[in-house]
């Protein structure tokens, strides 16, 4: 079978590696767009098969989302979970100044 | 060139549940900061989200009031961006399988026409935390209390022409979802916000132009205003020769202008992919059909059903109709007063609104209740009070002096309609005024009100204005 194969370039792990807020040292990045296009290349075998009559699967479980009453029972935990941040004040989390 | 302003809204209603759509946090309002916040809020490791099935029923319940499809499996998608308040790095929302699909809503327009907006969708989605700039030395503050939080966003087609028919529609989701109760409609609180699509085009061209989209408007006056100024800015750029660009742009209220979000280096890659930590979400037939069962009547149908019982004209329908708190007073006034429609439509709608008004307060603490109300208009209706006297009882009955026969009684108020005792009062008047008298006989009719004023002064109001006036008419022409 012919599987056509798609190929990033630099570029493209540059912006990927942005979006996902990573940094990677320029010397990685032809290892990365290896790796990368061989997964490309997995998925275009897979696009290759025919799945005509499939039904398409949202998740690979094939089972449906079991739902949760309508009820308040988590406690004030503020001190614990801000116990591990870098900065707090007055209840609140700080971060570096992100403004629009 | 004449331009056709093309607007798309995007509301998001944040859904009336106790706990988060997927934790079970609170979702109060006003709480301390991050007192509501619990690990799964926080994105913490490790933790799983669990639907809430209270949102899923309210999001099917407004499906249903617009006669949208239900989506029989729906599912959960990640939708990814960096920002503080999104903790987890993505929001759970909706994309491909909306639980809400294609529907549409009537809304009425200022000159008594109707027009039909289709609703694209709406999807279930979790609210991010709040992010406060100012005051922490060059830092911003976070609170992801509201993470969490579930919002139903509503998506409608493109299809309003003005900033008028946009505030239209956004008031009529906004009426729905409190008659539905599925969200409180707090603006000032954030409840209900909304953005809008704004494009024009050359009119009769069929391709839509390219939008900008107005962020995150909380008000009905400024969605209207927002939207205004953007289409004049639009048209400004294109007839300059230049090309509007697709972004997302800030209403500022101060300046009374809209601005480029600038600092959007580069184009929004959300990268949805299903969630693999939530399964499809499946409704039935059964399901849907209890959902049915449990819809109020609508405000259409409210409307309609008050034009045709109480003869209300549709503006005045539309306008009783537009809170469901507000509806159901008049109807209980209504009831109380022994089926007058009219007359308890224009006291709930002048007296009422207005005191509550001044008073700043809601309809449901009004000091004065339907039943006080409606017994008020019974005594104007038999003539025990008049309209202008009814006035001075409603302005008791506020002030807590009790329901209007106690305020009557205690104040003497009872109307005059003892025909002997107003034709007393009108010799005296006219006996005391003979240079008016002749005036009037002399062909000038405008002095009848000055008659009529002075009987009633003479009764201190007591005085039956119709009679008042039928008598006086015999008196004078004879």
């Amino acid at each position: 079978m012919n599987v056509e194969s798609v190929s990033l370039d630099d570029s493209d792990v540059e912006k990927i590696a942005h979006l996902a807020r990573l940094e990677i040292s320029p010397d990685d990045i032809p290892e990365y767009v290896s790796n990368l296009t061989d997964i490309l290349d997995l998925v275009e075998q897979m696009n290759a098969v025919d799945t005509a009559g499939v039904t398409p699967m949202a998740h690979p479980i094939d089972a449906v989302q079991r739902l949760r009453p309508d009820e308040v029972s988590e406690e004030n935990q503020r001190d614990r979970f801000q116990r591990i941040s870098p900065q707090v004040e007055n209840g609140l989390f700080l971060v570096p100044k992100v403004i629009e | 060139m004449q331009w056709e302003v093309v607007i798309g809204l995007e509301i998001h209603a944040q859904l009336a549940t106790k706990s988060k759509i997927f934790s079970a946090a609170s979702t109060a309002y006003g709480a301390e900061p991050n007192t509501q916040a619990c690990a799964v809020d926080l994105g913490l490791p490790g933790v799983l989200p669990v639907l809430n099935e209270e949102a899923v029923r309210m999001a099917v319940k407004f499906g249903l009031a617009n006669g949208c499809e239900i989506t029989r499996r729906s599912v959960f998608a990640r939708k990814n961006y960096f920002y503080p308040d999104l903790p987890k790095g993505y929001q759970i929302s909706q994309f491909e399988l909306p639980i809400v699909g294609k529907g549409a809503l009537e809304i009425e327009l200022d000159d008594g026409s109707t027009k039909t907006i289709g609703i694209t969708r709406a999807h279930l989605e979790e609210d991010a935390g709040k992010s406060l700039h100012e005051d922490f030395h060059g830092a911003t503050g976070i609170d992801l209390n509201r993470a969490g939080t579930p919002l139903l966003e509503i998506v409608s087609e493109p299809e309003m022409n003005s900033a008028k028919e946009a505030v239209a529609y956004m008031k009529k989701i906004h009426a729905l979802v409190q008659y539905l109760e599925i969200c409180d409609g707090n603006m000032q609180e954030g409840s209900f916000r909304c953005d809008a699509n704004v494009s024009i085009r050359p009119r009769g061209q069929e391709a839509l132009g390219t939008r900008t989209e107005l962020k995150n408007i909380n008000s009905f006056r400024f969605v209207e205003r927002a939207i205004n100024i953007e289409v004049e800015r639009q048209i400004d750029v294109i007839e300059g020769g230049g090309r509007v660009v697709q972004e997302t742009r800030l209403y500022d209220a101060d300046r009374d202008e809209t601005r480029s979000m600038r600092s959007k280096e580069e184009a929004f890659d959300y990268r949805y992919f299903p969630d693999p930590d939530l399964l499809p979400v499946a409704i039935d037939e059964e399901y849907i059909e209890a959902v049915r069962a449990t819809l109020p009547e609508l405000p259409g149908a409210k409307r309609a059903r008050f034009i045709d019982a109480f003869g209300l004209s549709p503006e005045d329908a539309t306008a009783i109709t537009s809170s469901r708190d507000l509806a159901s007073f008049y109807e209980a006034t209504v009831a109380a007063s022994g089926g007058e429609g009219k007359l308890s439509a224009n006291w709930v709608m002048v007296e009422l609104l207005g005191a509550l008004n001044k008073a700043n307060r809601e309809i449901a603490d009004s000091p004065v209740s339907a039943e006080m109300l409606g017994g008020m208009i019974q005594r104007i209706k038999d003539n025990t009070i008049s309209g202008k006297i009814a006035k001075k009882v409603f302005q008791a009955m506020w002030a807590g002096e009790g329901d209007a026969d106690t305020v009557i009684e205690k104040q003497g108020l009872k109307q005059v309609t003892d025909s002997g005792a107003i034709e007393k009062l009108i010799d005296d008047v006219l006996a005391n005024n003979q240079a008016q008298v002749e005036q009037y006989r002399g062909g000038n009719e405008k002095v009848f009100g000055f008659f009529v004023g002075q009987v009633m002064k003479a009764s201190q109001g007591k005085a039956n204005p119709g009679q008042v006036n039928q008598m006086l008419k015999q008196k004078l022409q004879g």
